[in-house]
């Protein structure tokens, strides 16, 4: 059986390019434009309501023009029989009341529309929400780092997590320029895309690490792409199946799962991506070498012989 | 080489039969039903039985079984139309004093419930049903504590002839008195310092002529009053819920301010939020006979006064100084007045607040009394990017009556508009007499009709996803992805059966992490496959082939699905409900998956190779 060998480490440096400008993209949009946030994360109130047939949108949008609720942002949800309302936190406005009194003004349309569901999110909730929010995802790449150092070795977990912010950044920047809706959902779902493309890029790195030992004679650039290329099946293999259940999600699961299958889709992608061509270089260009992996020395003795 | 020692086996047998055994109940569905449950003086019975089975059968409603548990009655139905027309027929049969709450009873068979084994626990997104978070405001708990205590203060100077000019607010906190003179200031301080425990007394710095002393509450006793608020409202929270008739309520405390409540399966969503958002206290004031309401509405309020407004529209003058609160009241009760013949109700005070009633009504005999209604509605609002909260409190006079006699523990509000008044005013005293306002600052809320759609979407999702994947490696690794097929069924069975048994809550989001949970354990397989088959082409024997795949890709796949059960935990932690549910599912789907992707292929793998002599291996 002929193997077709890929020199993925050849050309890091044309991806490192392409990285770099899709983060500086992200960056900016995210600094200048931000993240559409869900009332999870601003506060308001959301309410959905179902109808037997198709809506016309703009009867809704004038009826509430004309209420206390003008600044209500509306739209259809997944179908032309399902819209969505959305109030922005309101001065003047008793906050437990808001939704009372929109489903009130639906049902005086006399259009027959069934409450879906309601949010309704105080704004201090939504302040510790993204407060949380950052902080889960700090912690989350703390943890990893320590775990990740310990078990291999301290460049690796510095490749490891650059991988892994390159991944929430760049999935970030997908939903700000594409001004998807980011609630806690799709936050949840970053979490999960984190968990995703560590997977990956420690099955990597384990291959890596056993190559090393067990290979002589080779530039660590070579013992990289002897790994990446070992790995390749399983990594294809993983990544296709996992897209497959994501598929059925983002087709089928409804609309409320519909952008979490989204982000995943996406960070799924990018994981693997990032573990071919942002973990293994930047492990590579911190100056791994054979000896760094060695079981003999304890890890402890390795790191306090450096400068 | 590659043989499984037989004890391995049945391990893995009784596992997988655990694992059956506890998935199972998930598959009965559940009835619709009526939960009944008796309030304070009711009990049930034999004779509730009876009742409840004899009205039923008046009205023509079949019902599929009933079950007398142990303070609570069980009545099956076999549709939603025929529950809710019982409930209104048993709730009128049975009358006041019993709670007849809708339910979904799982249907799970008796030799099944044996074992401890019932079905999981579905999310409020599932299910449809009321979530809100409720802060309790301790700055206002604390504000009422130092009330009493200046009512209390007042009278206490009073009785002891100290004189002193006035008892107000402190700017900086606590409480200001100002006396007399120096004299009576210290003679005051020590009188204070014996008899109140709990307040501290200072005499501040002050180049004015009075002589003040400022009391602030300790802080231990500070500490006490915000628990004591808190558990108070959360127990005020648990008989509202009660009177709204739901069956599993989870109201739980979170934080040291807040309170989650939780009402599955509710259908009326806006009587829930008016009933639990009712942040209404009571508060008792003698009317201010001397002064006209007139003169206070053109500007001149009187001091020592405050101008109300009753129901009917009409001013009224009350006294500045409250005689009562309503968390002095621990029951309350509607009934017929016999000596007017009007509906009235009963009051019943505790110790202190009785104290507090003789004193206050044995000097104004012939005075009235009001009962002046509040509530409390909270905006926070974005003034220059920080949060402002802003309290609004509405004011009512529901009752001004003429205190005939001295009162005491016990006594009658009359002068009521009709039975109905004073059953909702009754059963507010009795439930409602909140120690601090309570504002829902988060609520979430699924409608019947959502919860059920989220069910089959997610339902069908989970089921098409995992065939996909079945279909796919049986194709790509043959007899081994076959085997990969039944340790992913396998995955599934036990995650539900961990589900059912820890009674952990499937959310939206849950399902989603089972659905991948399925994508991802077929990694761990795909690992442990690919090794094989690398093994392989290195020109190993099969046996020796299979062997080594098993170990060498272990650690791998330790390392790999600790790191990810690290994200879950952060999940976990963080996140508030749905999130959590997600958390929980994914963890479970990883362990599950590597007991079923390690053990039970290599059990199934032993089985059909182990031990022969293989020359060949499709993979």
């Amino acid at each position: 059986m002929k193997k077709i060998e890929f020199n993925f480490m050849g050309s890091r440096k044309i991806t490192s390019v392409i990285s770099a400008l899709l983060i500086i993209f992200s960056t900016i949009s995210i600094s200048y434009q931000g993240l559409n946030l869900g009332i999870d994360f601003t506060g308001g109130t959301l309410v959905e309501v179902g109808y037997p047939e198709a809506v016309d949108l703009d009867k809704v949008r004038r009826s509430f023009d004309n209420s206390d609720f003008s600044a209500a942002a509306i739209q259809y949800f997944g179908s032309a029989k399902e819209i969505l309302i959305r109030i922005p936190p309101q001065q003047g406005l008793n906050s437990a009341d808001i939704s009372s009194r929109i489903l009130d003004l639906i049902s005086a349309d006399n259009t027959s529309g069934v409450m879906r569901r309601v949010e309704f999110v105080g704004p201090q909730v939504g302040e510790e929400l993204r407060e949380d929010g950052g902080l889960a995802m700090l912690y989350a790449l703390l943890c990893i780092m320590i775990y990740v150092a310990f078990r291999f070795q301290m460049r690796f977990s510095v490749g490891a997590v650059a991988a892994l912010i390159h991944d929430v950044v760049i999935t970030l920047g997908f939903f700000s320029i594409a001004r998807f809706n980011f609630d806690l959902t799709i936050l949840a779902a970053l979490l999960a895309v984190i968990g995703y493309s560590l997977n990956d890029t420690i099955v990597v790195f384990d291959r890596v690490r056993e190559n090393f030992r067990k290979i002589r004679e080779k530039a660590p650039v070579d013992v990289f792409n002897i790994s990446l290329n070992q790995t390749l099946s399983r990594t294809l293999m993983t990544s296709f199946t996992t897209l497959l259940v994501l598929l059925a999600l983002f087709f089928l699961g409804g609309e409320i799962i519909h952008g979490f299958a989204m982000a995943l889709i996406f960070g799924v992608l990018i994981g693997t991506y990032s573990s071919i061509y942002i973990a293994s270089p930047v492990t590579l260009a911190l100056g791994i070498k054979k000896e760094d992996l060695m079981p003999v020395k304890k890890e402890g003795e390795d790191l306090s012989s450096r400068p | 080489m590659n043989r499984y020692s037989s004890w391995k086996y049945i391990l893995i047998l009784f596992l997988i039969g655990l694992g059956l055994l506890f998935a199972l109940p998930n598959i009965y569905g559940k009835d619709p039903s009526l939960q009944v449950s008796a309030t304070r003086s009711a009990e049930i019975s034999e004779l509730t039985e009876f009742q409840v089975s004899a009205a039923l059968d008046e009205a023509g409603l079949s019902y599929k079984d009933m079950t007398l548990g142990i303070g609570n009655l069980t009545i099956r139905f076999g549709d939603e139309e025929t529950q809710l027309r019982a409930q209104s027929i048993v709730k009128e049969s049975l009358g006041r004093g019993y709670v007849v709450a809708l339910n979904l009873a799982p249907a799970t068979p008796d030799w099944l419930s044996q074992f401890g084994a019932e079905p999981m626990s579905l999310g409020l997104d599932l299910r449809g049903g009321v979530h809100f978070l409720m802060e309790v405001d301790m700055d206002a708990a604390i504000d009422k504590a130092e009330e009493r205590y200046i009512s209390d203060l007042r009278s206490f100077l009073r009785e002891n002839k100290v004189r002193y000019k006035t008892i107000t607010h402190n700017k900086q906190g606590g409480l200001l008195i100002r006396f007399k003179n120096d004299n009576e200031r210290d003679n005051g301080q020590s009188l204070i310092e014996k008899n109140f425990l709990d307040l501290n007394v200072v005499t501040p710095e002050t180049s004015e002529n009075e002589s003040p002393l400022i009391s602030t509450i300790k802080e231990e006793a500070s500490f006490e009053i915000q628990r004591l608020a808190l558990q108070q409202n959360i127990t005020t929270l648990r008989k509202r819920v009660n009177e709204l008739g739901v069956a599993e309520p989870v109201i739980q405390r979170q934080g040291q301010n807040r309170v989650v409540i939780q009402l599955p399966g509710i259908q009326d969503t806006a009587r829930a939020k008016a009933i639990l958002g009712a942040t209404a206290t009571l508060e008792f004031r003698l009317v201010d006979e001397e002064h006209e309401p007139q003169d206070a509405i053109s500007g001149r309020v009187p001091a020592g006064s405050k101008l109300y407004y009753q129901r009917n529209g009409l001013p009224i003058l009350l006294r500045k100084q409250i005689m009562l609160t309503g968390d002095s009241i621990i029951n309350a009760a509607s009934g017929i007045d016999t000596l007017s013949g009007g509906p009235d109700v009963t009051i019943t005070l505790d110790g202190r607040g009785a104290k507090r009633m003789s004193r206050g009504t044995r000097d104004n005999v012939g005075k009235r009394l009001a009962v002046v209604f509040i509530e409390y509605q909270m905006e926070t609002d974005e003034v220059n990017g920080e949060l402002v909260k802003t309290k609004e409190i509405i004011e009512e006079v529901i009752n001004a009556a003429v205190i005939q006699e001295q009162l005491g523990k016990r006594f009658h509000i009359t002068g009521l508009d009709s039975t109905e008044e004073a059953k909702n005013l009754a059963l507010l005293l009795r439930a409602g007499a909140l120690a601090a306002p309570i504002y829902i600052i988060e609520e979430r809320t699924v409608g019947p009709s959502l919860g059920q759609d989220n069910i089959d979407k997610g339902f069908d999702s989970v089921v098409i996803g995992f065939i996909l994947v079945l279909i796919f490696m049986g194709i790509y690794y043959k007899i081994f992805g076959l085997i990969a097929d039944v340790a992913l069924a396998l995955n599934l069975v036990l995650i539900v059966a961990l589900l059912s048994l820890l009674q952990a809550t499937l959310t939206l989001p849950g399902i989603a992490g089972i659905v991948l949970t399925v994508g991802m354990a077929v990694d761990a397989n795909v690992l442990i496959f690919e090794r094989i088959r690398e093994e392989i082409r290195n020109g190993n024997s099969p046996q020796a082939s299979i062997h080594a795949g098993y170990q060498k890709a272990f650690s791998t796949i330790a390392d790999a699905n600790i790191t990810t059960l690290i994200a879950a935990l952060m999940l976990f932690s963080f996140g508030t409900g749905p999130i959590q549910g997600f958390a929980v599912t994914l963890s479970l789907g990883i362990i599950c998956s590597m007991f079923t992707a390690i053990m039970v292929t290599r059990g199934l793998v032993n089985l059909l190779f182990g031990g022969k002599n293989l020359k060949r291996l499709t993979i």
